[in-house]
């Protein structure tokens, strides 16, 4: 029974972290290349809708995630154009495409409320994914292994790539990468482009795997909390896992308390944890933090032009 | 060995009639100049003569507009910063293009073109270090280095792609005089097996004792072209200033009047992550006397600097006194309400902020000493009548006090500075680097400034890598090295090789050759 | 060929007709997107931009829009000219008028001229407090406010929700989630008969003006100009980053509870879950649109309102979603940011010559 309790808990955490995993992983390529892009809950929420439509119109949930990635990419290029060709102030932008995204969502999603698919199932057959405590190994979407495999591939990209080393040179100083001869503004075109594929794949999770169906800004601020978690994790891959599974766990936790039928917390109250939590994680961040911002890419933020 | 350059050999490269302008200046202007392998070249010139954007077309950083590039007699186009590596151009930087916060062989892989296997890498970086019998440390982060140790990393860089002309940049306005010393053998070593070198600096000695041939630069145009080792000091430098050289005037010496700025003991730490700390700093200056303070760059001249202005207050009030008042933890305004002025080296985003205008510069450190902010509201006339006068007496080419600061030329905006602080007629005045990337006719007004304000009076601190400007200018001299002061000493007294020694490591034993620096 | 070239100088004339340049590109824009989506596209925009303009039967509600939006954008406007980026406007909104319906309810009984005047007073105090936590975290431990701001916007909705359903529930509201009305004396006096103007729209008219003279004649608004420039410039000035970040995160979080309270005691008269209606988030696209300059501002109130006020009225033209005006705001900001290169660089048509 208690087994059971557990599986099932972790099967809730491991859900609830994997769209922050995946837009955190990509805002961390993007802002290792020395561009911060706020714009992470709008491009996720345009994921989210774009994969629902494509998923609802055509039936094939792969063809949903696929959209989502797509849609993440093409609002991430807008905020490129912008910042990068048209070297717009970086916050700005970043928030215009948030709202943007807030907006292009619930007007693109309000023909599909109410409207309800397939939810995204399980890789592994039945016998594996349903057992009861083999499930809480296999009984995952594909999104969930996909967001495992990446953190090891980002991994393994930064630290181990020449690719990576020259991404992670372009953050730290683009001046120099210019003059030694690396295509500055191309590279973070790239990293931009990673980071709102997986974006809209993150928002799409909510709308095909978490909650089958489309409501106005359901990521609520997931986004943001992806952007807390990159400074959280220092700009590493391996402690970004480890932020998004804490996070998964405190919402899990509000989740469970809300089930449980918690009566002495309002669950307006229960429902402000992710947010405190967030504030407190970047407050004990700098308070843990005697090594300075050396670990933020020091171009973060900054535009650069080539002449 | 070095083999006496064979005149019948092809040059390694020619330029000829290079010319490249930008919006309102001609940078080069019809540049010719060819380079034999196996020799050291000079290009000369002051600063703002064309040197800088030449040698950025020799590397594929910028096109020339006009005129042909020919890479060992074949006419080449060289379009970026890797085909000039392709035909094998190195070149090391006046500003390393390094990252900090990386290691050195990742700095050294990011320098190369071609991916390689990171063992490998090292072996060869350790076979280069070893037979050019260069310290360096591959898996330190780059900003534990010295300045001196970063510049090995980018002549490794340039090595391994086992260049045929090397382009170095400036390479010794950072370094100490040993450092220098040490630097020109590994050049001349390079330059034996046959690769070309293209020297760029303003400074004669220097290329009196490396190089064979000279180009000199004035203007964006060649004006010379000349044996170094026969032409005298005198004349390179007549042809690269194109005037007679303009002493400054000292009046006579009104001797030590009294101390006006007295520092004792100050120990501040330095600014997270990468500062320096200054340790036990102690000094006088006194009224009517310039003294200098010499180092190599990051020894802690610009933490002095936001030390003494107040931007970054001591925690002892007797730590810095101002004609015998306590001002140790007072901030930057009271500071310059009683009279202690300051310039920072850095122009744009320090001493003056590029987006304002020089009207609105003005008020920046003007504020405290005259009346130009009553009641916390700006009176517009007054701070125009300010930034005219300054304009004015100190000869500032700008259109007027509307004039946005980044759009006046480093010289001027540095004139429009120096006015600005000297206008208020400061007690004392600590300047750091006054006159870097300043033209000759500005920096010799600037210098002049300075000895008249000394003359009437004041107190004046200059702080300098430039050991010709301070012995130029001050009356006493001291060096920063790692944040400690040595014991000032009269000018008069001191021999530049005993500068050097001083510039190099004063305190304690130094490392002995050939060990990785201090951890 | 296109030709780019920066200009040595930011263009003044750029500056302020690039807004305008702006607002015809997205006009031009909102029409191939609605069109694109099914709609009239034509009519879409002008009903969104236009028809507010030319029917004066339509003004007061401008004004009542565009005030709070003015209120909330001054503040911002001047801490982004500091380099702080507050936002968390929305939740210093609802905690200003949380803090105001406080004083409210406590006072439901009582009358007398001061009662608004104190709700007024919470009000700014409200949203101060709500500001004065990243103001707090980024000067003591360098913890950016973009992102508690942020999240401390959901906290403050969730606090409404609370309050409203739980003990600030109207006793005699049927159990809808939402404060008892406010009284006569805790409600904004309409200042024209039969509408919902009130007293705000003077008032941001007024704190407009104040704003423009403390940032363009005062050495107050030079230190927060100098520390958004050149922080470095402007510690060797002696002026303070720190004090500069308190000030301008103070003074946004208080005009944006002063809006909240101003909202919720004028057109609201009670505090509703739908009380949040994302004005603090609309006001960064009209401190942009007035190029950060107080009276600029003033202006761009005035066109974000207009997309609200037409955006209701394209709802019953054309059947636009209301969500369409969130998405035009949003298209608006990007071409305004897009823009902003004609400021920088000179562009120009150049026949290549061979």
């Amino acid at each position: 029974m208690t087994t059971a309790i557990l599986v099932s808990i972790l099967m809730t955490l491991v859900a609830a972290s994997t769209p922050i995993l995946l837009a955190a992983l990509g805002e961390l390529v993007t802002e290792k290349a020395g561009v911060l892009n706020l714009g992470v809950e709008g491009m996720m929420l345009c994921g989210a809708v774009a994969g629902f439509a494509v998923a609802f119109s055509t039936g094939s949930t792969m063809l949903g995630l696929i959209a989502a990635m797509a849609a993440g990419v093409a609002t991430a290029m807008v905020f490129a154009v912008l910042t990068l060709s048209l070297t717009a102030n970086q916050v700005a932008t970043g928030l215009a495409l948030t709202i943007f995204g807030i907006g292009a969502s619930s007007l693109i999603g309000a023909g599909f409320v109410g409207r309800t698919i397939t939810r995204l199932g399980p890789v592994f057959p039945a016998a594996l994914s349903e057992h009861p405590w083999l499930r809480a190994v296999f009984g995952h979407d594909i999104v969930v292994y996909l967001s495992l495999a990446l953190v090891l591939g980002v991994s393994l990209f930064l630290r181990r790539t020449r690719p990576g080393l020259i991404l992670r040179a372009v953050g730290e100083n683009d001046a120099s990468a210019h003059a030694i001869g690396y295509p500055v503004i191309a590279i973070r075109y790239g990293a931009i482009a990673f980071g709102g594929a997986l974006a809209g794949l993150g928002g799409a999770y909510f709308s095909l795997a978490l909650t089958p169906m489309w409501a106005d800004g359901l990521t609520a601020g997931r986004g943001w909390i992806a952007l807390a978690l990159v400074v959280f994790a220092a700009w590493k891959p391996g402690r970004l896992l480890l932020g998004a599974y804490l996070f998964g766990a405190v919402m899990t936790l509000e989740l469970q308390a809300k089930a449980a039928g918690v009566t002495w917390l309002a669950p307006e109250l229960l429902a402000m944890t992710p947010y405190l939590a967030t504030i407190a994680v970047l407050t004990m961040m700098s308070l843990g933090r005697k090594t300075g911002r050396q670990h933020a890419p020091a171009c973060l933020g900054k535009n650069f032009s080539a002449s | 060995m070095t083999q006496p350059p064979d005149q019948t050999v092809c040059p390694r490269l020619a330029l000829s009639h290079i010319s490249k302008s930008f919006p309102g200046v001609k940078a080069n202007e019809d540049i010719s100049l060819s380079v034999r392998p196996g020799e050291i070249h000079a290009l000369l010139g002051e600063n703002g003569a064309g040197k800088s954007t030449l040698v950025k077309i020799i590397y594929g950083v910028q096109q020339a507009d006009e005129g042909t590039i020919a890479w060992e007699g074949e006419t080449v186009s060289i379009p970026s910063p890797k085909a000039a590596r392709r035909l094998g151009i190195g070149m090391v930087f006046q500003h390393f293009s390094l990252f900090d916060a990386m290691t050195v062989i990742e700095n050294i892989a990011l320098g190369i073109d071609e991916a390689v296997d990171r063992d490998v890498l090292k072996a060869r970086v350790a076979a280069i270090l070893d037979s050019y019998s260069l310290p360096l440390d591959p898996e330190r982060e780059v900003h534990t280095l010295s300045v001196g140790e970063r510049q090995r990393i980018e002549i490794v860089r340039c090595l391994l792609q086992e260049p045929k002309l090397l382009i170095m940049d400036e390479p010794t306005s950072v370094l100490t005089p040993q450092e220098v010393d040490k630097l020109f053998g590994t050049l001349r070593q390079i330059a034996s097996q046959g690769c070309a070198i293209l020297y760029i600096s303003h400074k004669l000695q220097e290329i009196k004792a490396l190089c064979e041939a000279a180009t000199i630069l004035r203007a964006g145009r060649v004006v010379a072209t000349c044996d170094p080792r026969v032409e005298s000091t005198k004349r390179m430098a007549e042809l690269m200033i194109g005037a007679e050289l303009r002493q400054v005037e000292h009046t006579a010496s009104t001797g030590a009047g009294e101390v006006r700025l007295a520092v004792s003991g100050l120990t501040l730490a330095g600014e997270p992550p990468f500062g320096t700390d200054l340790e036990g700093i102690s000094f006088e200056a006194r009224a009517g006397e310039i003294l200098g303070i010499a180092g190599v760059a990051g020894n802690g001249q610009s933490e002095l600097l936001t030390a003494l202005s107040g931007e970054r207050p001591a925690t002892d009030p007797g730590a810095i006194a101002l004609d015998g008042r306590q001002i140790g933890t007072m901030g930057a305004g009271p500071r310059r309400a009683l009279g202690l002025a300051c310039v920072p080296e850095e122009r744009n985003g320090h001493a003056a902020v590029p987006d304002f205008s020089l009207a609105d510069n003005a008020i920046l450190t003007a504020r405290h000493r005259l009346p130009l902010t009553p009641l916390g509201l700006i009176s517009t006339g007054d701070v125009n009548r300010f930034a005219d006068s300054v304009i004015k007496r100190f000869d500032v080419r700008t259109t007027g006090g509307a004039a946005l600061a980044r759009s006046l030329s480093g010289g001027n905006l540095q004139k429009f500075i120096m006015g600005r602080e000297i206008g208020q007629t400061p007690g004392v005045l600590v300047v750091c680097q006054p006159t870097w990337g300043v033209d000759a006719g500005a920096a010799a007004a600037i210098r002049q400034e300075l000895v008249d304000l000394a003359a009437k009076g004041s107190a004046v601190v200059v702080i300098s890598q430039d050991l010709d400007e301070l012995l130029e200018l001050a009356d006493r001299l001291c060096v920063i090295n790692e944040g400690r002061f040595s014991a000032p000493r009269a000018v008069a007294s001191l021999g530049i090789d005993e500068i050097g020694l001083m510039m190099g490591g004063v305190h304690g034993a130094a490392s002995p050759p050939g060990a990785p620096a201090h951890a | 060929m296109l030709e780019w070239r920066r200009r040595r100088e930011p263009s003044t004339l750029m500056l302020w007709l690039s807004p305008l340049i702006a607002i015809g590109l997205t006009m031009l824009l909102g029409m191939i997107v609605f069109t694109a989506m099914g709609y009239n596209g034509f009519h879409a925009v002008e009903s969104i931009f236009v028809t507010p303009f030319l029917e004066p039967q339509r003004w007061p509600d401008l004004g009542v829009k565009a005030a709070p939006l003015v209120m909330i954008a001054l503040g911002l406007a001047i801490g982004f000219r500091a380099n702080v980026w507050n936002i968390g406007a929305e939740g210093q909104y609802i905690m200003g008028a949380i803090a105001g319906t406080g004083v409210a309810l406590v006072t439901h009984e009582m009358t007398g001229w001061w009662i608004l005047p104190a709700m007024a007073l919470a009000g700014v105090l409200g949203g101060m407090a709500w500001a004065a936590v990243p103001a707090f975290l980024r000067v003591r431990l360098q913890v950016s406010e973009i992102l508690t701001s942020l999240m401390l916007t959901y906290v403050a909705v969730q606090a409404l929700y609370y309050l409203v359903r739980g003990p600030w529930k109207d006793p005699d509201g049927f159990n809808f989630p939402q404060t008892r009305m406010f009284g006569a004396d805790q409600t904004l006096p309409a200042m024209m008969e039969g509408s919902l103007v009130h007293l705000g729209i003077p008032a941001a008219l007024l704190i407009a003006l104040v704003a423009w003279l403390l940032m363009e004649k005062t050495t107050a608004g030079y230190a927060v100009k100098v520390v958004g420039l050149a922080p470095a410039a402007a510690r060797h000035g002696g002026f303070s980053a720190d004090r500069v970040t308190w000030a301008t995160l103070l003074a946004s979080g208080g005009l944006a509870g002063l809006a909240g309270l101003f909202e919720a005691a004028g057109p609201f008269g009670q505090l509703t879950p739908q009380f949040p209606t994302g004005y603090g988030f609309t006001a960064i696209i009209v401190a942009f649109l007035g190029r950060l300059n107080p009276l600029g501002i003033v202006f761009g109130g005035i066109v974000l309102a207009a997309t609200y006020v037409g955006g209701e009225i394209a709802q019953t033209t054309v059947r636009l979603p209301q969500a369409a005006t969130g998405m035009f705001q949003a298209l608006l900001l990007f071409v305004l940011l897009a823009t902003d290169v004609l400021v920088k660089y000179r562009i120009s048509w150049r026949v290549r010559v061979a």
